[in-house]
């Protein structure tokens, strides 16, 4: 056990301990409020460049197993709790957070006050941070901490997107033929693909950087953009392909893919003051006025007003702030929402939105194939 | 969708008296269901039986019946008051139980009644054993394997496919009466027939036994446009086998992953669905096999619940409330979020702490009944705790559920215990459990084989582990250091480790913690509960505290400062904690008045309790509240950030009594009586001087503080004598002995129950009545609240014996005396606020019996029977009032009788006789009331489930004593065409005096004949007056068969006079209904309770 601090951007520091690997760490600080769901959201490739702040105070109660990793690694960047459990308990259990996290070199700390940190965070803003076992000179500690760079402008799907393309197969279970996807990886969820392939489709996941031209080389039946870490803004590169896309094939994304698709609809996205990030808000489609709690991990979000009315309407609506969950277009098969219907952690309330991309993409495909 | 527009009024059913399994949970959503429904306009009828409920008040609802809880009167109410719809779902088992009888028998439908928040169909399907079943699995969900039964042969027939363990649940009852667990063919006998008794159906459920599988439950809302949320997970620390209020649980679930958990949150969802549960909240339990995650479906209730109770004050998020919005057509997006104000209630809370409920047992009322535990629930109240860890909230709610230990500590020492006593312990489930698992730890057993032998999860015995770890590595620097420096005594705190725990490690008092603990900066934190984990900004104070770094408290309390122009007065109220028997809501009901008068009054009002299912523990009912354990410690932690301007200390009972003392000498103000007013009242020797120099009679009496004293006193005194602890309520081993031996048999237990105290001997008057006084007092004037006499005499506990006000067979001179020396003796102690007396009165002689300077049990029977809202007026008073600013009526003439019947909780504890006694056992109360006593009477009892027949036959066995008394009274139950069975010896008397009477022999006799008539239902009342110390009596098993049968039994001469006086007004007349409200109406005096508010 090691006497760990975090310090924060605005001269704000909680002294705390650190159970295995020590060391330095510097990202985003954010709060995520969901009670379940540690281990989805280490792996989360979202969180890339994050510090990740549980505001439940009793982390590892059931252990990490192979089941429920959301990617292949882990990507937050630092793990803030206030315990961390120390004998797991679990039929599914692998191992012990606390072992996994060491394993994965992931600076994690417990022991601080996490409610006043998540207040602070609420009322000061999502901000900079950094946790050291080494360092407690609060001038050092600043000086490190003006040299991390700022959430806002950074691009940070280039360390989590896929190096090359792979198929992801459909499921066995599902007996007809489905659909191609074509997923444009930011940093895309285990479970996305999951429950694309449980409704039959063939997923073939494409680099961030992958062209118009790559993509339709494999004759897909529409578009996924997935969800991701950083700035969507500077992203341009993948929005000039979505825009390629716009009217040529069904398009379905998820928070980043969402945000980008707002970009390439000729919209602006804006940075949230502490983001969204948690397992229970309300969502209410406009469509059907249904509300569903979702899945939320965002810190940017889409400018309705920026974006042109005669083609975009809104889809999804947070009710808790009012802020766009979901665009839709009036002409074009395309829609995307902020939250996250995969779920992975959170409730599955929204999964029917990956059947209306199946069913849009049969549509589509009917019209296109007279 | 907004507010139904074809509504207009609703009827509004309660749960009626306290008893297990259903308690003051009721009290609490009923109350928020009227007040919200109040709130959108609509008009309310409100029928309970219960007047300790804040539902009952006058203002709450706009007609309020306390009237029988019976499918008839409803259906009375319901033919005069025309409501146009129903809501069934608010009032637990008993509402929801008189609503189907309602519809079933046509009522409902006849004078055009709808049932709202959930109809017929669909709690037939949830509650129908048979259809639930169908519909889980139609929900694509699992059950476990089970059969119905409706004769043994069925029940044999399952039992056999099956096999054992089986569980057996018999369909339609309150809290799982009847039902167990069986391993054997003898096991299964008994508790199959006794199951399919104790049904309304006749009905009985045998099932795969699912034991040791891991619990859980769920709190799921739904409305009317189908959106659908979770509330609240709670995961069971004792698993399956034990009934959930037994269970230690906590929320929110710990050991699920979100996979397992969101499959269970989807299997809620499309559980609520499909049994169309339209609108409103429901619990659903879970059960989860550990070795593979293999879930099942428990139950589920289509109401809320104790459940949803717990989970509102878990999370801040108030089910009930919205429940009403939702059952009159809002939906959740267009209900706000009071705490956050800002966000919707379609939302699931997050929160962030751990919450940990512990129940409340009272086995020592009961000695031959054992402490183990089934899945029939035995609990008569329980704690909540919050802590920021699970070791914090689980110490936190030992301590607060003052049974002696004052956090998870060894009350007695572990090497004493031998091993096969833990295991046995471990192994069986039973109140004492959590204390076992740490002993067990101590003797050396690991997690894994603690878990093995329990099946409690690992999980929380680790948790054990690791406060017993703490415990010993303070022990160790305690040992070479002799004191506690700052980072070991701050994770102590962290632990939950109270400052009682280390000062009796240390040895040393509590406040040199207190101090040093001070000194050295470690502080309590209070955190809010806010529904959203800090995401959003909470307006609600609701807080707990904690050992971490921020104060939410002292930070709400600056921006209150700063916000209002001029500074209010601050007054803290301290509840009662846990309900236990002798303490429960009727003291909940007193705090609630206080806060609410007070806030009224322009205080701002902070309440302090621990107790989940209150409604003082609502947020809404003081400026502030903070849920925490009532010691001393917690309340002065409190103290110390509110610094209040005044404490109120007398409401909650004997908890907050006990700690005016030590609060008191620690500078904390204290308002109303004095500290040595109220030691004046409670110590014997003071107190009898006291009365003496007032020159009012009292029985001979003494005060002894060891067993060769207390002998010594009684033969001076002379014997039978009533024998007590002192700093005792509800009569806590209060015995009346007759001989010596019994004395120092008593004298032994006293010492457990109150140590340290001397133990009280008074002469015990015979044959005497009985009279309970409430008043009101200012110190210089007083006012006699109510005058109850008591059906039953001296020598039964006050809180045991039905009564009546106002009291109908003393004289007008008596009564004039009682109210002299009652503002004699408030005069005299300088009783400022509520004041109880209890006299004894022997043909023209008054003696005190007791004098209790605080509320008292009976203080809403008394508000509700005259109108006048004692304990309101006694908080102003407290506050600077005087008696004279009311508008009080000298002489309170009521044109009515309200009777006072308690209900007693027998037929959980099997083995337990049922002769009552000076020691209080009765776990509630209820009223009846009428234009004359007859009436009242019989409503009365048949509020308390003692329906007296209109025809029938009537079993007497009488003492010696009474056998000639009974004689007049058996000659007028044959003038009413009653005809009579009766015992050898009291026939014999009753035939020589000329009256017709069959004779039945005694369960001993040889016959059994008696026993089958009961269970034939060939007797219809039972008249068995035992002798003093008759609990031997062969007769004890045909009292025990009346309980088992639902045959209504009286066991004492006033009660059956009373009886056969109610039996003789009932053949006469029709039943009538009347609201409180009328009933003032009908009073001289008009609208009491406006009129009394401010003179």
């Amino acid at each position: 056990m090691k006497e760990a601090i975090l310090y924060l951007e605005d001269g704000t520091s909680f002294i705390g301990r650190t159970l295995g690997t020590p060391g330095e760490t510097a990202g985003e600080v954010v709060f995520n409020t969901a009670m379940t769901g540690y281990q989805e959201i280490l792996t989360d490739p979202s969180y890339a460049g994050q510090i990740v702040v549980m505001t439940y105070p009793l982390i590892g109660n059931y252990g990490v197993n192979a089941e429920d990793a959301e990617s292949n690694g882990v990507h937050v960047k630092g793990f803030v709790v206030k315990e961390f459990c120390r004998r797991h308990s679990n039929f599914r259990a692998d191992q012990s957070l606390i072992d996994y996290l060491d394993q994965h070199h992931i600076i994690a700390m417990e022991g601080i006050d996490t409610r006043k940190l998540t207040r602070h965070l609420r009322q000061r803003g999502a901000m900079k941070g950094l946790i050291s076992t080494d360092d407690f000179n609060p001038e050092s500690l600043a000086g490190k901490i003006a040299r991390v760079p700022a959430m806002a402008g950074s691009d940070w799907v280039k360390e989590v997107t896929a190096k090359e393309k792979y198929v992801w197969p459909a499921d066995a279970s599902f007996g007809a033929p489905g659909y191609r996807v074509a997923a444009l990886d930011c940093g895309i969820k285990f479970n996305i693909l999951r429950i694309l392939s449980r409704l039959g489709c063939e997923v073939h996941v494409f680099p961030a950087r992958s062209t118009y031209e790559q993509i339709m080389a494999v004759q897909p039946a529409g578009l996924f953009l997935s969800n991701g870490p950083g700035d969507p803004a500077a992203l341009d590169y993948v929005i000039k392909t979505v825009r390629q896309f716009i009217g040529t094939l069904p398009i379905f994304g998820i928070c980043l893919g969402h945000q980008i698709l707002g970009l390439a609809l000729g919209g602006q996205t804006y940075k949230m003051k502490f983001g969204h990030h948690g397992a229970n808000h309300p969502v209410q489609d406009m469509r059907d006025s249904r509300i569903g709690i979702t899945s939320q991990n965002h810190g940017f979000c889409v400018d309705l007003e920026t974006l042109p009315k005669d083609e975009v309407e809104l889809m999804a609506l947070n009710l808790n702030d009012r802020t766009v969950e979901g665009i839709s277009h009036r002409k074009f098969p395309l829609y995307s929402v902020q939250h996250h219907p995969e779920a992975a952690p959170g409730p599955h309330d929204a999964q029917y939105l990956f059947r209306e991309f199946i069913a849009m993409m049969k549509q589509h495909k009917n019209h296109s194939q007279p | 969708m907004p507010k139904r527009t074809n509504i207009k009024k609703i009827l509004l059913l309660g749960s009626g008296p306290i008893v297990i399994g259903q308690a003051c949970e009721f009290d609490y959503s009923g109350t928020q269901a009227c007040k919200a429904l109040k709130e959108e306009g609509f008009e309310i009828v409100l029928v309970n039986s219960n007047p300790a409920t804040i539902m009952t008040d006058p203002d709450i609802a706009d007609h309020t019946y306390i009237e029988p809880l019976t499918p008839e009167y409803v259906e009375k109410i319901i033919c005069e008051e025309r409501p146009d719809s129903i809501l069934p779902t608010l009032g637990g088992q008993t509402a929801l139980n008189i609503a189907m009888k309602l519809y079933e028998n046509g009522v409902l439908a006849k004078y055009n009644v709808t049932m709202i928040g959930a109809d017929y169909a669909t709690i037939k399907k949830a509650e129908d054993r048979e259809e639930f079943k169908k519909a889980v699995l139609r929900a694509g969900l699992e059950v476990p394997r089970s059969a119905f039964a409706h004769t043994m042969d069925e029940a044999w027939q399952a039992a056999r496919d099956i096999g054992y363990p089986l569980i057996i649940r018999p369909s339609y009852t309150l809290g799982g009466t009847g039902g167990g667990i069986t391993h054997t063919d003898e096991e299964f006998e008994a508790i199959a027939s006794l199951g399919m008794e104790s049904s309304m159906t006749h009905e009985v459920l045998i099932e795969e036994s699912i034991e040791g599988w891991k619990e859980y439950e769920l709190e799921v809302m739904r409305d009317s446009k189908d959106n659908v949320v979770i509330v609240c997970s709670i995961e069971n620390l004792d698993p399956m086998g034990v009934h959930t209020g037994d269970s230690v649980t906590v929320a929110p679930a710990q050991t699920l992953t979100d996979r397992e958990y969101q499959v269970m949150r989807d299997a809620s969802l499309a559980l609520i669905r499909e049994i169309g549960v339209e609108t409103g909240g429901s619990n659903i339990q879970f059960a989860v096999d550990p070795l593979n995650g293999r879930m099942v479906v428990i139950e589920m209730n289509p109401r809320v619940s104790r459940s949803s109770a717990l989970a509102s004050k878990a999370t801040g998020f108030p089910i009930a409330k919205f429940a009403a919005k939702l059952a009159v057509g809002y939906s959740l997006d267009e209900i706000r979020n009071d705490i956050t104000r800002e966000t919707p209630a379609s939302f699931e809370p997050a929160i962030d702490y751990c919450v940990v409920k512990a129940p409340r047992f009272t086995f020592e009322k009961f000695p031959e009944a054992k402490d183990i535990l089934g899945v029939q629930m035995k609990s008569v109240g329980e704690t909540m705790a919050i802590g920021r860890t699970f070791k914090e909230a689980l110490q936190k709610a030992l301590r607060g559920l003052e049974i002696g230990h004052v956090g998870l500590d060894n009350r007695q020492d572990y090497r004493d215990i031998p091993d096969e006593k833990i295991l046995l312990r471990l192994k069986e489930p039973n109140a004492s459990r959590i204390f076992y698992i740490k002993y067990a730890l101590q003797k050396g057993m690991t997690v894994d084989q603690i878990a093995g032998v329990s099946r409690i999860d690992p999980w929380f015995i680790d948790h054990i582990a690791q406060i017993l770890e703490m415990e010993r590595e303070l022990a160790r620097v305690i040992e070479t250091e002799k004191t506690l420096a700052e980072p070991l005594f701050r994770r102590a705190k962290e632990y939950g480790f109270s400052d009682a725990q280390l000062a009796r490690m240390m040895g040393v008092p509590e406040m040199d913690i207190r101090r040093q603990r001070k000194e050295k900066g470690i502080i309590a934190t209070f955190k809010q509960v806010d529904t959203c984990a800090a995401e959003f900004e909470a307006h609600t104070p609701y807080f707990y505290s904690t050992y971490e770094q921020e104060d939410e408290s002292v930070i709400e309390n600056r921006k209150a400062d700063e916000s209002s122009s001029r500074p209010r007065k601050k007054v803290v109220i301290l509840g009662g904690g846990p309900n236990r028997i002798g303490q429960g809501i009727e003291f909940d009901y007193c705090c609630c008045h206080a806060a609410i008068t007070l806030k009224d009054m322009g205080f701002e009002t902070i309440m302090v309790n621990s107790n989940p299912e209150t409604v003082s523990t609502d947020y809404d009912i003081s400026d502030r509240l903070y849920f925490e354990p009532l010691t001393f410690e917690d309340v002065m932690n409190i103290i110390d950030v509110e610094k209040p301007d005044g404490v109120i200390v007398q409401y909650g009972g004997q908890t907050p009594l006990n700690l005016a003392d030590k609060l008191s000498a620690a500078g904390v103000p204290i308002v109303g009586t004095s500290v040595e007013s109220i030691d004046l009242a409670e110590n014997r020797e003071l107190f009898s001087r006291f009365i003496s120099r007032l020159k009012i009679a009292q029985p001979a009496n003494a005060s002894a503080n060891s067993a060769e004293e207390a002998a010594r006193y009684a033969a001076q005194i002379g014997y039978p004598v009533l024998a007590r602890p002192s700093y005792v309520l509800g009569g806590r081993a209060m015995r009346i002995v007759y001989d010596e031996e019994s004395l120092l048999t008593f004298m032994s237990e006293a010492r457990e129950v109150s140590p340290g105290k001397p133990v009280l001997i008074d002469k015990f008057v015979e044959d005497a009545i009985e009279v309970d006084v409430d008043a009101i007092s200012d110190g210089t004037q007083t006012y006699v609240a109510g005058i109850m006499e008591h059906i039953e005499n001296a020598g039964i506990h006050s809180g045991d014996s039905a009564c009546v006000l106002p009291p109908h067979t003393i004289s007008e001179e008596l009564i004039a005396q009682i109210k002299r020396d009652t503002c004699r003796i408030a005069e005299g102690l300088q009783v400022v606020g509520l004041l109880n007396i209890q006299f004894a009165v022997k043909g023209s002689k008054i003696y005190v019996l007791e004098v209790n300077p605080r509320a008292s049990r009976t203080v809403p029977f008394v508000s509700k029977a005259t109108g006048v809202p004692c304990a309101k007026i006694a908080a102003q008073i407290m506050m600077g009032k005087r008696v004279k600013d009311f508008n009080l009526p000298v002489d309170l003439d009521l044109p009515h009788f309200s009777v006072k019947e308690s209900v007693l909780p027998f037929s959980r504890f099997s083995g337990v006789d049922i002769v009552l006694g000076p020691e209080m056992k009765s776990t509630g109360e209820v009223m009846g009331i009428a234009m004359n006593f007859g009436e009242a009477f019989v409503k009365s009892q048949l509020c308390a489930n003692q329906e007296l027949p209109k025809t029938g036959r009537v079993f007497v066995s009488v003492k010696d004593e009474d056998k000639r008394a009974i004689v007049f009274l058996a000659k007028r139950l044959r003038d009413l065409q009653y005809t009579l069975v009766a015992t050898q010896g009291t026939a014999k008397v009753l035939r020589s005096n000329g009256v017709v009477v069959d004779v039945v022999g005694k369960y001993a006799e040889g016959e059994n004949t008696l026993l089958k008539m009961i269970k034939s239902d060939q007797i219809h009342l039972i008249i068995n007056i035992p002798s003093g110390q008759a609990s031997q009596s062969d007769l004890r098993k045909i009292r025990a068969a009346a309980i088992l049968y639902n045959v209504p039994c009286i066991t004492t001469l006033q009660g059956a006079w009373a009886a056969v006086n109610g039996m003789e007004d009932m053949l006469i007349r029709p039943f009538s209904v009347k609201s409180l409200q009328s009933y003032y109406r009908g009073m001289r005096l008009a609208g009491p309770v406006e009129a009394y508010q401010e003179g």
